[in-house]
């Protein structure tokens, strides 16, 4: 990784120049904007959106609530609470923006990175953490908030949420799934077939693309040769670039192709452009292959400070809207701390649970000599006190 | 006429034809499983009578099939999706061991996924590479999956039935060498359980374990055995996971002595397992150490050599002599 190549891939704004409002000025032609880092609205000829005050709101509060349990998983897993944690900062507006576009009877299908989006979906902050604190590996039914399990595994759950999407238009729903993964997926070949199957199926799937720069240490252009949207064509359904540092970007473009989907038009690619702040988790340390001025660069394009700008400018906030979010966020992080603490170690029988559906012989037979095994050090030990 | 005479294949057919009937959410999936009715005919006319909305022709992306298939599944189908032959299987291998095999355990139980994994698998049909060999031990090692082969038209049509019916995984392997071999298919009969393994042949010398396309092997080893004064019993595994090992060892503690027999390299396969867990079981019973009969540890060979790498007649009767001789 070069700083050159870095440079290169950078949106090309000047962050002294001024855009005027309602006046499209994306920093690359293809890029879907209709907030700027400078927080001022633009119009987009195709993405029109029409909020009121109280749902932008809704949407800077979505943000800040998932930041700052995003930043409370990162603590506890440094003070040893969590065996691992896969950060999302700097990636809320994509994934509020997208979840929020979604209707209840949708299904995501999330990689292991969707707090922003299981946040959307209702699902339990503190459910995600099981997984990463190691008592279970899911931790929630996905069928109560139509929110799969997290996928490690990059880009399996892609075919998955084809393979549902298939099920939705044999059902004659108008229901629509959303898929998402990131730019390291990309190169991998489920998520090429997965852009087949929902193609030639005319699957209502929307793929949702966190181009967040990083795959662990290696930069996008290890990925790909062409901007990640522009695959879709050769699969034959479109593709749109969006801001993903922008929540209402990523909201109009995201609604806008679950709308395809349910018409009955097939697949729609998702690129939202965007940027991972921290490492890829707490394992890795990107100080070590990436440059601190690219950070920054994208630090200037904050996509919570850019809609807190705009609320401000246009008034629709008060100073006790932000003072009251950040007494909610100190709640909402002690909460989170005090049930990761409370979380209990899972009974060593669940080694044995759920295998299988119906049973097996084998896990029936080990089941029995492992509660043998565990029985004996209880005997020895009684047998030990009554000596 | 509720008994039929049918090839192994047509029996699959019957199979499936029945599942599609019965249950609307059964779908099944495939390269040329369609107009073609695959390459083996096993789903011949099944896309005519119930339309390409239950019987989908897929793209040739075997990742793909399955990933679908579990999708399709956590929508509340039941896909049975056929791989065209075992060496293609690798390219969904991910798919089946990462995902299908542990979803129901990550979600604690709250999902189900009744998903079929049909593969015609095993040598002596004269192919080309890929085209031949027995990955069962490969499956059968991962936990989440069931594992099952039929070796007879009667077993074909029921099992496949169950398998479907099965709200875990299974893994159905079709010994390809016999879907032409016909015999007897009850199909009104009340089926006993997917996983017991069946005495396919009395004995009290020497117990022959086989699955699929070796129980034949087997028994006609048995004939030939019988000549020369030897009785073996014969059984039929039916299961790979989980297996009967209680039918297995009421055998041995009659006989004394084991014998497995199977196509895939003997090096860390069935026979190892069956073999280890026989000997704690019945060490006191064993009047030999258990022997197996198997595929080397070579990849499997070019066509015209596929005579000498399965386990024939001889190989078999040669370790019943091994072992009779201890």
């Amino acid at each position: 990784m070069t700083v050159e190549s870095t440079a290169a891939r950078k949106p090309r704004r000047s962050s002294t120049k001024r855009v005027s409002a309602k006046k499209a000025q994306p920093s690359e032609p293809e890029l879907v904007q209709l907030l700027t880092p400078e927080g001022e609205r633009v119009e987009h000829p195709d993405y029109a959106i029409d909020l009121t005050p109280d749902e932008m709101l809704g949407l800077y509060r979505d943000m800040v609530l998932t930041r700052r349990f995003d930043a409370e998983a990162t603590s506890l897993q440094r003070q040893g609470e969590l065996g691992l944690w896969a950060s999302l900062l700097g990636q809320e507006a994509a994934q509020i923006g997208s979840g929020r576009a979604l209707r209840d009877d949708d299904y995501v299908f999330p990689t292991y990175r969707e707090h922003g989006v299981a946040w959307c979906r209702g699902v339990d902050p503190t459910n995600l953490l099981g997984m990463f604190r190691g008592v279970n590996h899911g931790g929630w039914d996905p069928n109560t908030n139509n929110f799969h399990l997290y996928t490690i595994v990059i880009g399996s759950q892609t075919l998955h949420a084809t393979g549902y999407a298939m099920g939705v238009a044999k059902d004659g729903a108008d229901s629509a799934v959303i898929a998402y993964f990131g730019d390291g997926a990309s190169s991998q070949g489920d998520v090429a077939e997965s852009f087949t199957f929902s193609a030639v199926y005319n699957a209502p799937v929307v793929f949702f693309c966190q181009n967040n720069q990083w795959a662990i240490s290696e930069p996008t252009e290890r990925q790909t040769r062409v901007p990640l949207y522009q695959r879709a064509q050769g699969f034959g359904f479109p593709g749109v670039r969006v801001d993903g540092n922008d929540v209402l970007a990523c909201l109009a473009v995201t609604r806008s192709a679950l709308e395809r989907a349910r018409r009955g038009e097939g697949p729609t690619l998702v690129e939202a452009f965007t940027y991972r702040m921290g490492a890829h988790t707490t394992s890795d340390d990107p100080t070590k292959y990436r440059a601190d001025e690219e950070r920054e660069a994208w630090e200037a394009k904050d996509p919570i400070l850019r809609l807190r700008t705009y609320l401000e400018n246009e008034g629709f906030a008060d100073e006790a809207f932000f003072t009251e979010l950040e007494a909610e966020s100190e709640t909402l992080g002690k909460r989170v701390r005090e049930a990761v603490r409370a979380m209990p170690d899972p009974d060593q029988m669940a080694i044995f649970e759920n295998v299988y559906a119906d049973g097996h012989a084998l896990v029936d037979e080990e089941r029995a000599q492992f509660a043998e095994y565990q029985a004996s050090f209880a005997e020895a030990a009684s047998s030990e006190k009554g000596n | 006429m509720s008994v039929q005479k049918l090839p192994l294949a047509k029996a699959i057919n019957e199979s499936l034809r029945k599942a599609l009937e019965t249950d609307p959410k059964v779908l099944i999936m495939g390269e040329d499983v369609g107009k073609l009715g695959g390459v083996f005919r096993v789903t011949d006319g099944l896309q005519k009578d119930f339309g390409e909305e239950r019987v989908i022709d897929t793209p040739l992306a075997e990742s793909g099939i399955v990933g679908t298939a579990i999708g399709l599944a956590l929508r509340g189908y039941r896909p049975v999706v056929e791989i065209q032959f075992d060496g293609f299987v690798f390219p969904a291998y991910d798919q089946i061991v990462t995902q299908l095999a542990k979803m129901h355990a990550r979600s604690l139980g709250k999902i189900k996924l009744p998903v079929v994994i049909r593969i015609p698998y095993g040598g002596g049909i004269g192919a080309v590479e890929h085209h031949s060999e027995s990955p069962e031990a490969l499956f059968a090692h991962v936990a989440g999956l069931k594992v099952v082969s039929p070796s007879n038209s009667s077993d074909a049509y029921w099992m496949m039935q169950q398998a479907i019916q099965s709200d875990d995984p299974v893994i159905f392997f079709e010994p390809k060498r016999r879907y032409w071999d016909k015999a007897e298919v009850d199909v009104e009969a009340i089926p006993g359980p997917l996983h017991k393994a069946r005495v396919a042949r009395a004995g009290s010398d020497l117990t022959l374990a086989a699955y699929g396309p070796m129980v034949k092997v087997c028994q006609e080893a048995a004939a030939a055995a019988e000549e020369e004064g030897k009785s073996l019993e014969v059984l039929d595994l039916r299961s790979m996971s989980p297996i009967d090992f209680d039918t297995i060892q009421t055998s041995v503690e009659k006989t004394g002595r084991l014998v497995v027999v199977h196509e895939a390299p003997v090096f860390y396969g069935s026979g190892a397992e069956i073999a280890a867990r026989i000997t704690e079981r019945c060490f006191y019973h064993l009047e030999a150490p258990v022997l197996r009969v198997g595929g080397f540890h070579a990849p499997y060979p070019p066509a015209r050599l596929e005579e000498e790498y399965l386990p024939g007649l001889d190989r078999v009767l040669d370790a019943v002599d091994r072992s009779l001789a201890y």
